[in-house]
C-alpha cells in the first residue's frame, strides 16, 4: 500500500519536475528560437542578458526530470530512451550548442554570428526533439520483455511532428513574453508582436494535437469522453480557451507579465490533459507506473530529499531571479 | 539483438563522452575552491591583487563550467539511451544517489552561479562571497554523489537481488552510499581535481613569468600553485597508495592488470616498470621489473605471495594493455608533480621562485599534466573493472540497450564531431584567456571596483568596448571606474 501511494507521489513529482522545466527552460529555449529576430549587436546582447544568469539553473530541471525518472521509474527510463534514441541524442547535441553559445559568443567577436546561429539552431532542435519525444510516448511504445521492441523510426510520425511543432510554438510564445517583460522600447514592441504570432501558432497546434490525441488509442477516447468523467475533462479545454483569450487580451494591453502567467496556465492545463490521457501508464500502452516503479525503499529514500530540499531550491532560485529582476538595460548588469 | 559491434560502439561512446566531460569538472571542482579562497583573501586582507586574480580566473571558470554542464547533461541521459538494461537493473540503487546529486549539488551550483558571475553589485560583497562558496560546495557535493555511484559499481554493497536480476536497496542506504571503495575514491579524485587546477594555475603563472611579466598578480598565482604542488602532491601519492590497497582487497583482478601480473608469484611479485602485455599469450613481453617490490608495496612484505591473471578465467579478465599503461602514465605524472613541488620549495628557500626559468618551464610543461593524469586514472579504474558494469554481478555485455550497431555508430560519430569542434573551440578560448595577463585592479578594492565580475559579458553589450577587450585581453574596468568615480 505504501509502495502504491509512494508511486503516485513520485509520478506527481516527475510531472512537477517536467512542468518546472517547461516553465523555466521553455522561455529560455524560446528566446533562442527568436534570436535571429533581433538585430546583431545591442538587441541580441540584451536578449541574451535576459536569461544569462539563470539558464543553467533552468536546465537543471531537465536533469532532475531525467534523473528522477531514472531513479523512481527505471523501467520507463530504460524503455523511452532507446525508443526515442535519435531524438534524445539530437536534443542533447542541440543543448550543447546553445549552452556553450552563452559564453563563446562573448569570447570571439569574429565568430559571434556563428555562435548566435548555434544558439538559435540548438534551441530549435532541443525544443522540437522534446516535443517529439512527448508525442512518441503518447502514441505508444512497443515493449517486449522489459525492453523497447519497436524499430528505428517508430518515433517519426505526423503526430510526433505535430507535438514537436506545438512545443516549438509554445516555447517561442513563452520566450517572446519573457523578452517583452525584460525589455523596453522598440525591442519590447517587437517581442509583443512575436508573442502574437507565436500565440496564434500555439493555439492552432494545441487544437490539432488535442483533436488527434483521442484517436491514437481507444483508452484515450474513453478517458476523455466517457460519462461521467467528461464533466471533469471538458473543463480542461474550456479553461484553456479562457486562458488563451486572457493572454491575447493582455498582449494587446501591453501587459506581458500577466500574459506570461496566462501562457503558463495553458501549459499547466496541457500537462493536466497529458495526465488524463496516459494515467496510470508510465509508458503507454502497456507499462503502468506500478510496473515501472523503483522499489519502495528507493522511492521513500528520495522522497525525504525531495521534501527537504526542493523548497530550498525553490527559495534560492526565486532569490536569484529576484536579484536579476527588472528590465535589462543597454548597460546590462552593472 | 545486441551484437558485439553495437556493444563496442556503445562502450566507445560512453568512454568518449565521459572522458571529455570529466576534463571540465576536474577543473571546475578545483577552480571553484580556488576562487572562493581568492575572494576570501580579498575580503580579509583588502589586497586588490586577490580580486584581480578572482576576476581573471572566474572568466575561465565560466567557460569551463558551461562546457561541463552541457557535456554533463549528455551523461545523465546516456545511461538510458545506451545502457537501458543496466538502468533497469541497477536504477533502484544508483538512481536515488544520482537524484540526490541533482537535488543537492546541481541546483546549488546553478542557482548561485548567476549571482557569482553577474551579481556583485546587486547583492554586495558578503552575499556574493556566499554565492561563490555555495558554488564551490556544490561542486564538492556533486563529486560526493557521483563518486558514490561509481564506487558502488566497483564495490557493490548493501543491495539485494530480485529473481528477475534487478538490484534493490537493502536495509541501510549508508551501506550503499559508503560502500567499501567510496572514501578512498572520493579523497583521491577530489585531490586530483585540486592538483589539476593547481598545475594549470602554476602553468599559467609560469608562462607569464617566462615572458617577463612579474606583477604581484602573476607572482601570487604562481606561488599559491607551487604551495599546492609541494603540499598536496605527496598527500595524493599517499592517498593513491591507500586507494590501491583498497582495490587489492576488493578488486584484486584489477590490480593484477595494473601490475601486469599474468603469473602468480608465491614468493614475492616484481614491480614491472615496462612491458608489453599480451592477453592472448597471457604474458608480459619485454618486461623490465624490480624483483619483489610489488609485494613490498601491496603487502608491505617483499616475500608475500600475489596471484596472477592466469588464476582467473579468461572471460573475467580486463584488457590488460590499457590498464597497465594508463596506470603507469598516472603514477609517472604524480611523481613528476611531487618533483616540481619539491623543486619549488628549493627555489623558495633560495629566494629564486620568480626568476628560475627552468622551474617556470617545467611548470608550463606540467600545466596540463593534471588532466592527463585524471583521465589516465579513470581509464585505469574503469577499464580495470571490465568485463563488469557492476563488479562481479552484472556483465557489460548484459547491460547495453537493444540498439543496432548503425544507430550507435551514427550517434558516436555525431558526438565525436560535435565534441571536438565545440569543446576544441572552447579549449582554444580558454587558452586565449589564459594567455592574457591578469589585469591590475590599480586603485584598491571597492564595491565599484568589483561590481562587474564578468566584464566581457556586460562589456559585450557595448560592442566596441567588448571587442576592444577581446582583442587586447584587458578589461575595460580602469576606464569604467574612472567615469564612475
Amino acid at each position: 500500500m505504501t509502495g502504491m501511494d509512494l508511486t503516485v507521489i513520485w509520478a506527481l513529482i516527475i510531472a512537477f519536475a517536467v512542468f518546472m522545466y517547461v516553465v523555466m527552460d521553455g522561455f529560455d529555449l524560446g528566446i533562442g528560437i527568436l534570436f535571429p529576430g533581433y538585430p546583431p549587436g545591442e538587441g541580441r546582447d540584451r536578449a541574451m542578458n535576459a536569461i544569462a544568469p539563470v539558464w543553467d539553473g533552468n536546465e537543471t530541471w531537465l536533469v532532475l526530470g531525467g534523473g528522477g525518472l531514472f531513479a523512481a521509474f527505471p523501467l520507463a527510463y530504460a524503455i523511452v530512451m532507446p525508443a526515442t534514441y535519435p531524438l534524445v541524442i539530437a536534443m542533447l547535441l542541440g543543448l550543447v550548442f546553445r549552452g556553450v553559445a552563452f559564453e563563446f559568443r562573448w569570447r570571439d567577436s569574429g565568430h559571434r554570428a556563428f555562435w548566435d546561429s548555434a544558439f538559435c539552431a540548438g534551441s530549435l532542435v532541443a525544443a522540437l526533439a522534446q516535443g517529439m519525444i512527448l508525442g512518441a510516448i503518447l502514441q505508444g511504445i512497443k515493449v517486449a520483455d522489459r525492453a523497447y521492441a519497436g524499430s528505428w523510426f517508430d518515433w517519426l510520425t505526423p503526430y510526433t511532428l505535430l507535438t514537436g511543432l506545438g512545443t516549438v510554438a509554445g516555447y517561442t510564445l513563452l520566450g517572446a513574453l519573457w523578452l517583452a517583460m525584460k525589455l523596453d522600447g522598440a525591442p519590447q514592441r517587437r517581442a509583443l508582436r512575436h508573442a502574437r504570432w507565436a500565440g496564434m501558432a500555439t493555439l492552432l497546434l494545441l487544437i490539432a494535437v488535442s483533436l488527434a490525441t483521442p484517436f491514437l488509442a481507444a483508452d484515450y477516447w474513453r478517458r476523455w469522453f466517457d460519462m461521467p468523467q467528461i464533466l471533469m475533462t471538458s473543463q480542461v479545454p474550456l479553461l484553456s480557451a479562457i486562458l488563451f483569450a486572457t493572454m491575447f487580451y493582455m498582449i494587446v494591453k501591453d501587459k506581458p507579465g500577466r500574459a506570461f502567467l496566462a501562457a503558463l496556465g495553458v501549459f499547466l492545463l496541457g500537462m493536466v490533459g497529458l495526465g488524463i490521457s496516459i494515467w496510470p501508464n508510465a509508458v503507454p500502452p502497456g507499462v503502468t507506473i506500478y510496473d515501472a516503479a523503483a522499489p519502495a525503499r528507493s522511492q521513500s529514500f528520495m522522497l525525504v530529499g525531495v521534501v527537504l530540499i526542493v523548497p530550498l531550491i525553490l527559495a534560492y532560485t526565486a532569490w536569484a531571479y529576484w536579484v536579476f529582476r527588472g528590465k535589462v538595460g543597454a548597460e546590462g548588469y552593472h | 539483438m545486441t551484437d558485439d559491434l553495437a556493444l563496442s560502439l556503445a562502450r566507445a561512446q560512453f568512454a568518449f563522452t565521459v572522458s571529455f566531460h570529466f576534463i571540465f569538472p576536474a577543473l571546475s571542482i578545483g577552480l571553484a575552491s580556488y576562487l572562493a579562497v581568492l575572494e576570501g583573501l580579498w575580503l580579509k586582507t583588502g589586497k586588490p591583487h586577490y580580486l584581480d586574480l578572482f576576476r581573471y580566473w572566474v572568466k575561465i571558470f565560466a567557460v569551463a563550467f558551461a562546457m561541463g554542464v552541457v557535456s554533463g547533461i549528455v551523461m545523465s541521459y546516456q545511461f538510458g539511451t545506451n545502457w537501458s538494461v543496466f538502468s533497469d537493473k541497477a536504477g533502484g540503487v544508483i538512481g536515488p544517489l544520482m537524484a540526490y546529486e541533482v537535488l543537492t549539488a546541481f541546483f546549488l551550483e546553478a542557482g548561485f552561479l548567476g549571482v557569482m558571475l553577474f551579481g556583485m553589485k546587486r547583492v554586495g560583497r558578503g552575499l556574493h562571497f556566499t554565492a561563490t562558496l555555495m558554488v564551490a560546495v556544490g561542486t564538492f557535493i556533486s563529486a560526493f554523489w557521483i563518486l558514490s555511484v561509481n564506487s558502488w559499481m566497483q564495490t557493490p554493497a548493501g543491495y539485494e537481488i530480485l529473481s528477475d536480476g534487478r538490484f534493490v536497496p537493502g536495509e541501510s542506504w549508508l551501506a550503499i552510499v559508503f560502500n567499501p571503495s567510496f572514501p578512498y575514491r572520493l579523497v583521491h579524485t577530489v585531490l586530483a581535481a585540486y592538483l589539476t587546477t593547481a598545475f594549470l594555475v602554476g602553468g599559467v603563472g609560469g608562462w607569464h613569468l617566462l615572458r617577463g611579466n612579474k606583477t604581484q598578480q602573476v607572482r601570487t598565482m604562481f606561488s599559491m600553485a607551487m604551495w599546492m604542488a609541494a603540499l598536496v602532491a605527496p598527500i595524493q601519492i599517499f592517498a593513491g597508495d591507500a586507494h590501491g590497497l583498497n582495490t587489492l582487497e576488493h578488486q584484486p583482478v584489477k590490480v593484477m592488470a595494473m601490475e601486469g601480473h599474468y603469473d602468480s608469484h608465491p614468493d614475492g611479485a616484481p614491480l614491472y616498470l615496462f612491458g608489453i602485455p599480451d592477453d592472448d599469450a597471457q604474458r608480459l613481453d619485454y618486461a623490465v621489473g624490480i624483483p619483489k617490490l610489488s609485494s613490498l608495496i601491496l603487502k608491505h612484505d617483499m616475500n608475500a605471495p600475489l596471484d596472477g591473471l592466469k588464476s582467473v578465467p579468461r572471460e573475467d579478465q580486463p584488457p590488460v594493455f590499457i590498464v597497465f599503461w594508463a596506470f603507469r602514465i598516472m603514477v609517472a605524472i604524480g611523481f613528476a608533480m611531487m618533483g616540481l613541488g619539491l623543486w619549488s620549495l628549493v627555489a623558495r628557500w633560495r629566494g629564486r621562485l620568480y626568476d628560475w626559468r627552468a622551474l617556470h618551464r617545467m611548470a608550463v610543461l606540467l600545466g596540463p599534466a593534471g588532466f592527463v593524469a585524471v583521465i589516465a586514472g579513470w581509464v585505469t579504474t574503469e577499464v580495470g573493472r571490465q568485463p563488469w558494469t557492476v563488479h562481479g554481478l552484472l556483465r557489460t555485455a548484459d547491460s547495453a540497450s537493444p540498439l543496432d550497431a548503425p544507430a550507435v555508430a551514427a550517434s558516436l560519430t555525431a558526438f565525436v564531431l560535435v565534441y571536438f569542434a565545440v569543446f576544441g573551440v572552447g579549449v582554444w578560448y580558454l587558452l586565449k584567456l589564459m594567455g592574457h595577463s591578469p589585469g591590475s585592479g590599480g586603485d584598491g578594492p571597492s564595491a565599484e571596483a568589483c561590481e562587474e565580475i564578468a566584464p566581457i559579458r556586460s562589456a559585450g553589450i557595448t560592442p566596441a568596448l567588448g571587442m576592444a577587450e577581446t582583442r587586447a585581453g584587458r578589461s575595460p574596468h580602469g576606464d569604467e571606474r574612472e567615469t564612475e568615480q
